[in-house]
């Protein structure tokens, strides 16, 4: 299980291969990449990601202890930016490695639901009309429910 | 104990840790006395339930007991991802 919280981004190809190298009893992988979206009207400058040291390893490897206990997985990876990003660059990946593929993708849906919003990040967005947290969505605390 | 802000809580009480003395017995009575202190904390805490707390970096509520706790913080709802 690997966890990297990190301000440097990350070769999203290099990651994957080598969270697959290696092992033979794994039929699948499944990765997740989050990319920072524009705003609607195409004037997002910059987003800032705040996080709590300490809390936040802690958190999601309570998170993805709770998918291995779940589903059957070989391997976890989650790697998650912080400080000060734009547009198209990568925030963070999740990776599952499963012997079959519905666990794989089912971890990997459910990692991403729970880091949504049990893991301590902040968004904040600079716009050309100033800056602004990004608030939670109902829906995000809603979707936890599913599991 | 240590009080740690994050986010717009940060920003509204105008700094991201500091050390409090406190005979509070939880969260909810910290809150209290932080508010009774300033402006900018009454600011802070004006609404909690558009905050979460967490205690030695478990979340937990704002009725969490203190005794024995080092470090708390308070910030709103986390959006990862």
């Amino acid at each position: 299980m690997r966890i990297s919280i990190q301000e440097a981004p990350f070769d999203l190809g290099q990651e994957a291969d080598q969270f697959a190298a290696g092992r033979v009893d794994m039929g699948a992988i499944v990765t997740f990449t989050g990319v920072v979206r524009n705003s609607a009207k195409g004037d997002l400058a910059a987003m800032e990601i705040e996080h709590y040291p300490g809390m936040t390893e802690k958190a999601i490897e309570a998170i993805a202890q709770q998918a291995k206990d779940r589903w059957s997985l070989g391997d976890v990876m989650v790697i998650h930016r912080y400080g000060r990003l734009v547009p198209g660059d990568k925030i963070m990946m999740v990776a599952t490695a499963s012997p079959h593929r519905v666990d794989a993708f089912e971890a990997a849906e459910f990692l991403m639901d729970y880091l949504k919003s049990r893991a301590p990040f902040w968004k904040k967005e600079f716009a050309a009309d100033g800056a602004d947290w990004v608030a939670a969505k109902d829906e995000d605390e809603d979707a936890l429910s599913r599991w | 104990m240590d009080v740690l802000y994050f986010a717009w809580v940060r920003e509204r009480i105008g700094l991201p840790k500091e050390r409090i003395e406190t005979t509070a017995a939880t969260v909810a009575e910290l809150v209290e006395e932080l508010k009774a202190r300033e402006e900018r904390y009454e600011a802070a805490f004006a609404d909690l339930s558009a905050l979460r707390v967490a205690v030695d970096q478990e979340l937990t509520d704002f009725d969490a007991p203190l005794a024995g706790v080092r470090e708390v913080a308070f910030f709103p709802p986390m959006t990862g991802g």
